[in-house]
């Protein structure tokens, strides 16, 4: 299998502390693959390190081929890479039809536009709609996301990642927050994904976790403890011992 | 989203404009200055409204246009529509080169800045007595008739009607981009700068190209009022006119183009109007006024109005 985003001893400090401790990580080409880790353990950061949010402190990215170490957000996208975010990170005032045309806007490469594109616009509404539709909340599109309940804002946050077509979608956390009776719809949503895409869930909820995922990984203090296949997880000493003693925290 | 067809309501402050000039004849230079006001107010919202970038400093961009289109006439033509297309160049430039330091901030770090190099424009131009007149104000303004046939009168006509007519057109071209994929990509960096990233939008760029050309519009009304007044004062470039262009803009709503028109108009005339009847005090009503609106009316006197207008659903 080819790797279609790749790490090499990535690490990412604050002052002494190391977030992200020597990552060396593959994803491959339609990969399902979750990243677990207790709080703390550094899995967001990892996001934002891939997805160019934050830079790192050492180490190397690479997207297909190519190095994007020291690309910004906005290149990282344009090659592929599309994310989530574990808090709503929403255009909340805007109708939820312009949350994702906004994204397809600028993947279709007409932001910028002073005049109105009106064919190319027209085109990108009627895929965003059909993605809504998609996703169970066409019925909403022209409600501003702000007055929609919390578990459709989480799917506004994938439809707007959708959006830009990616071929690497990092989710982070995507049903955080959501009560589980409403969580189904998520799962669905992202058992659904085509398998072009190649997606790593950040995730909590075990249950999520082993139903979606072909490969895991488990980190822990900004370090990978562990690597392999959900039944391989499941049955590992350590992770056992990582889980079950912050299960009994909660 | 929708194509943004031209509402009948829009066209509104037109019918006022001509209306009013007819009906108040003794009152066209201020509606000039009204308009000259609304201009500039719009060039506000375009960064301040859409593109969410919290600024006290576009009188530096409104004091630029109104000294090069002064200097302008001075020394090289008084020719008004080049004039007009100096000013906002002047502008421009000085909006291209100062945003491409503050928007590298943001916050009261960037009000900050905003605020500074308008001082600092503000001192050059006390400093650079030559050129600007220093505090005397630049004399010797004469504008040549617009297009070599219209005369600038004592009246004030053609000079109404040009400010109405370069606001028209500035207006029609604002619309037109607020509404454009650029527009509404700004409206996303207001609402969730972060989000806008995370979906590829070079958010920098977009930002200093919006400030760019905010501060061309405000350059045009510079350059308008130089050359109504035919004089270039220092108070082009102070504090308190950065300052009166956000309590309009605040008083008429944010974000929506026609809050400017609004509110332009309302402190203008308020101005007029509470100054003449106390002439000491009438800032005083003009703040609590502000209070009021911002206290109860987040969205100024157009939230108001559609408040009452509209049903809950769409607030």
């Amino acid at each position: 299998m080819t790797a279609v985003l790749e790490t090499v001893r990535l690490c990412k400090r604050f002052g002494g502390v190391a977030v992200a401790n020597d990552i060396n990580f593959r994803l491959e080409a339609g990969a399902r693959h979750a990243l677990i880790g207790p709080n703390g353990a550094g899995k967001t950061t990892f996001v934002n390190l891939l997805s160019g949010r934050l830079a790192p402190s050492a180490g190397r990215i690479l997207l297909g081929n190519a190095d994007i170490t020291r690309l910004p957000q906005a290149q990282r996208v344009k090659r592929g890479l599309g994310r989530t975010f574990q808090i709503n990170t929403l255009f909340k005032g805007l109708p939820v039809l312009e949350n994702v045309c906004l994204a397809a806007a600028e993947h279709a490469g007409f932001g910028a536009r002073m005049l109105r594109a009106a064919g190319a616009q027209r085109d990108t509404m009627e895929h965003a709609f059909g993605l809504l539709d998609r996703l169970g909340i066409a019925d909403v599109a022209a409600l501003p996301v702000k007055e929609l309940p919390y578990g459709k804002q989480r799917l506004v946050e994938i439809a707007i990642a959708l959006a830009l077509q990616p071929s690497v979608l990092l989710l982070d956390e995507p049903a955080a927050g959501v009560p589980s009776a409403e969580s189904s719809v998520i799962l669905d949503v992202i058992g659904q994904l085509p398998e072009s895409v190649a997606v790593l869930i950040i995730e909590h909820d075990m249950e999520l976790v082993f139903r979606f995922a072909r490969r895991i990984t488990v980190l822990v203090q900004g370090g990978v403890l562990v690597e392999g296949a959900p039944a391989e997880i499941a049955a590992d000493p350590r992770v056992r011992e990582v889980y079950l003693g912050e299960r009994q925290h909660d | 989203m929708r194509a943004h067809r031209l509402r009948p309501i829009e066209l509104l402050p037109w019918l006022a404009a001509v209306a009013a000039y007819f009906a108040f004849g003794s009152y066209l230079p201020l509606g000039s200055q009204i308009m000259i006001m609304i201009l500039f107010a719009l060039s506000l919202d375009l960064v301040l409204g859409y593109a969410g970038i919290v600024t006290l400093g576009q009188a530096a961009f409104f004091g630029v246009g109104a000294y090069a289109a002064g200097i302008y006439a001075v020394h090289v033509s008084g020719e008004p529509l080049s004039g007009l297309v100096i000013g906002a160049a002047a502008a421009a430039v000085t909006g291209l080169v100062s945003g491409a330091i503050v928007l590298r901030t943001s916050g009261l770090t960037l009000l900050m800045l905003t605020l500074a190099i308008t001082s600092l424009l503000e001192a050059a131009a006390n400093d650079a007595t030559s050129i600007t007149g220093g505090n005397d104000g630049l004399q010797g303004v004469a504008i040549d008739p617009i297009l070599g046939r219209f005369d600038f009168d004592l009246y004030g006509r053609t000079a109404y009607l040009y400010c109405l007519a370069v606001l028209f057109l500035s207006w029609l071209f604002l619309r037109r981009l607020v509404h454009a994929p650029f527009g509404r990509s700004l409206v996303g960096i207001r609402e969730n700068v972060v989000r806008m990233h995370a979906i590829g939008a070079p958010v920098r760029r977009r930002l200093l190209t919006a400030y760019t050309i905010s501060a061309a519009f405000a350059g045009i009304a510079g350059a308008l009022l130089t050359q109504t007044t035919q004089f270039v004062g220092l108070t082009v470039l102070s504090f308190e006119r950065s300052g009166e262009v956000v309590i309009m803009l605040v008083l008429g709503g944010t974000g929506r183009l026609y809050g400017a028109f609004i509110g332009a108009a309302v402190y203008m005339i308020a101005q007029d109007q509470l100054a003449e009847a106390d002439p000491i005090f009438w800032d005083f009503w003009i703040g609590l006024l502000l209070v009021l609106i911002v206290l109860f009316a987040r969205g100024g006197i157009l939230g108001l109005a559609d408040r009452l207008t509209l049903p809950p659903r769409r607030r």
